[in-house]
């Protein structure tokens, strides 16, 4: 080679920002900016979004992930401690749950208990709350595989301490092994929590009445009156405020537990 | 009623095909400290985590002060609750203070009053040297520190039996030394006490009786001079050479 390493580097590394040049440049004079503008984000249908997609369609989402995570919070802890019981069927059951929630698309769930069920049965319960089972349920399998980690993360020695100072297998679960299980899986809890935010969108398939509505379906009803895509634009950067704060807690609750360690 | 604090007939326990403990009688009593050596292996830990329970006997009986542990009906709790067990590794709970660490216990399972546990937990903190901090967390404890700690722990819940199950080596060499002394002070105070130790000099000076456990059997038991002093078979003379060497 004619090229000494450090010049090849450096050569790749010119070639590399050309075509990225390149690429920005034709982002940038292609399209026509005044079309995008007037289909993606117009500022008349912009503001005809508020106050609604806040009071209505932004409360519903955050109302659906708070019951979905709180009811995936106490399944999820049930399953987990199930699966780490020492008696089999335990063991098994939730084993199984977790499987089976696991490896079907949330969707069908929702569709199962959201709409096939009231077809199917004679369970009435209230739209909103068959939504928000449904979103629990689906947590639960992912949430459940988080706190066994979190539980099995925890040196055996612990629970053996608690044991040996007469305490029950559960009071010393309860004082010794979950708060510190808790601490170690609050980061990936909170990506948990993203995950279901955006999960809230799939709920809508059920059919809400215009105060049920969450944010997907308040953008996809927009799209349809104007006839034009700002709605779901303004929807996805409400998700946007939402998720972002929350993955940027996460972030720094995960620099704070690897500090404390 | 037995006389015994401790009482253990043909004690047997398997990890699946391995045989750990073949068959072991020993009794502890009243006052008495009882030191078990023996090679790594030798099955010392694992007989010293039946008498509390922490593993199942799978043949014999364990008899706490005449409470048998196999029997089905055996509170284990209420039984463990009564013995105190110093571990290898310390086992601190290191989201709770010195303080919390040492009251917990008395808390939960003696249902004592926040105000006696703490003042239990702090005359006990006091025995042990380490009355001055309270309400630092176990992880800026140094090694020693946290076994005393430890050592505290179980003594709050006023034990009649202490476990300690190789409660010096994990330790640094330098910091062996303060935690032997708070277990001499224990035995000296009349403590009943079955510890499990490499520390051969602590065994000679300290226990009344000596018990070497090898390959799962009781090979030699006597008092501490003739055991270690002059022990009568083969395997304690290896053993015994082996570890004074060092």
């Amino acid at each position: 080679m004619l090229l000494t390493k450090r010049q090849r580097t450096s050569a790749v590394r010119i070639g590399f920002y050309l075509v990225s040049a390149m690429a920005v440049a034709a982002v940038v004079i292609v399209p026509d900016w005044g079309d995008l503008q007037r289909a993606f984000f117009q500022w008349d249908i912009v503001t005809e979004q508020f106050p609604d997609i806040i009071t209505t369609a932004a409360k519903n989402t955050v109302l659906f992930t708070i019951y979905g995570f709180g009811g995936g919070l106490a399944l999820g802890l049930m399953l987990a401690l199930m699966r780490i019981s020492s008696f089999r069927p335990y063991r098994v059951f939730a084993g199984t749950v977790v499987d089976v929630i696991r490896g079907l698309p949330a969707l069908l769930l929702i569709l199962l208990i959201g709409f096939a069920l009231p077809i199917a049965t004679d369970v009435r319960i209230s739209r909103t709350a068959r939504a928000s089972i449904a979103l629990a349920i689906v947590a639960s399998a992912y949430i459940a595989e988080t706190i066994r980690s979190g539980i099995q993360a925890i040196p055996p020695g612990q629970m053996e301490a608690a044991r040996s100072l007469g305490m029950s297998y559960s009071r010393a679960m309860v004082t010794v092994i979950l708060p510190q299980a808790f601490r170690i899986i609050i980061p990936p809890m909170t990506n948990e929590l993203v995950l279901l935010l955006k999960d809230t969108a799939l709920v809508s398939v059920i059919g809400f009445t215009a105060a049920e509505r969450e944010l997907t379906r308040f953008g996809r009803d927009g799209v349809i009156s104007s006839a034009n895509a700002t709605p779901l634009v303004v929807a996805g950067l409400v998700y946007l405020a939402l998720t972002i704060p929350l993955t940027r807690l996460s972030a720094h609750l995960e620099r704070r537990a690897g500090r404390h360690r | 009623m037995s006389a015994h604090i401790v009482e253990i007939h043909d004690l047997r326990k398997s990890f699946g095909d391995l045989r750990v403990l073949r068959g072991i009688d020993l009794y502890v009593d009243q006052g008495e400290v009882v030191c078990i050596i023996g090679a790594s292996g030798s099955g010392k830990s694992t007989l010293l985590r039946c008498v509390n329970g922490l593993e199942q006997a799978t043949g014999g009986r364990v008899l706490i002060e005449g409470t048998d542990l196999s029997d089905p009906d055996c509170d284990i709790d209420a039984v463990r609750a009564r013995i105190g067990m110093v571990f290898q590794l310390f086992n601190l709970f290191p989201h709770m203070t010195v303080l919390r660490n040492v009251t917990v216990a008395q808390r939960k399972v003696l249902k004592r009053s926040r105000a006696e546990a703490d003042r239990k937990a702090m005359a006990t903190l006091a025995r042990v040297g380490l009355a001055d901090r309270p309400d630092e967390y176990p992880e800026r404890l140094s090694g020693g520190q946290r076994q005393r700690v430890a050592i505290a722990r179980a003594l709050a819940m006023d034990p009649d039996l202490m476990l300690f199950d190789e409660a010096t080596s994990a330790l640094d060499p330098e910091l062996v030394g303060e935690v032997l002394a708070v277990m001499r002070d224990l035995a000296a105070d009349g403590m009943t006490m079955l510890v499990v130790t490499h520390e051969i000099g602590f065994a000679r000076h300290v226990a009344d009786r000596v018990v070497f456990l090898d390959d799962g059997v009781i090979r030699e038991e006597g008092s501490p001079d003739q055991v270690i002093g002059n022990p009568r078979e083969e395997r304690t003379k290896q053993f015994i050479s082996q570890v004074l060497q060092h």
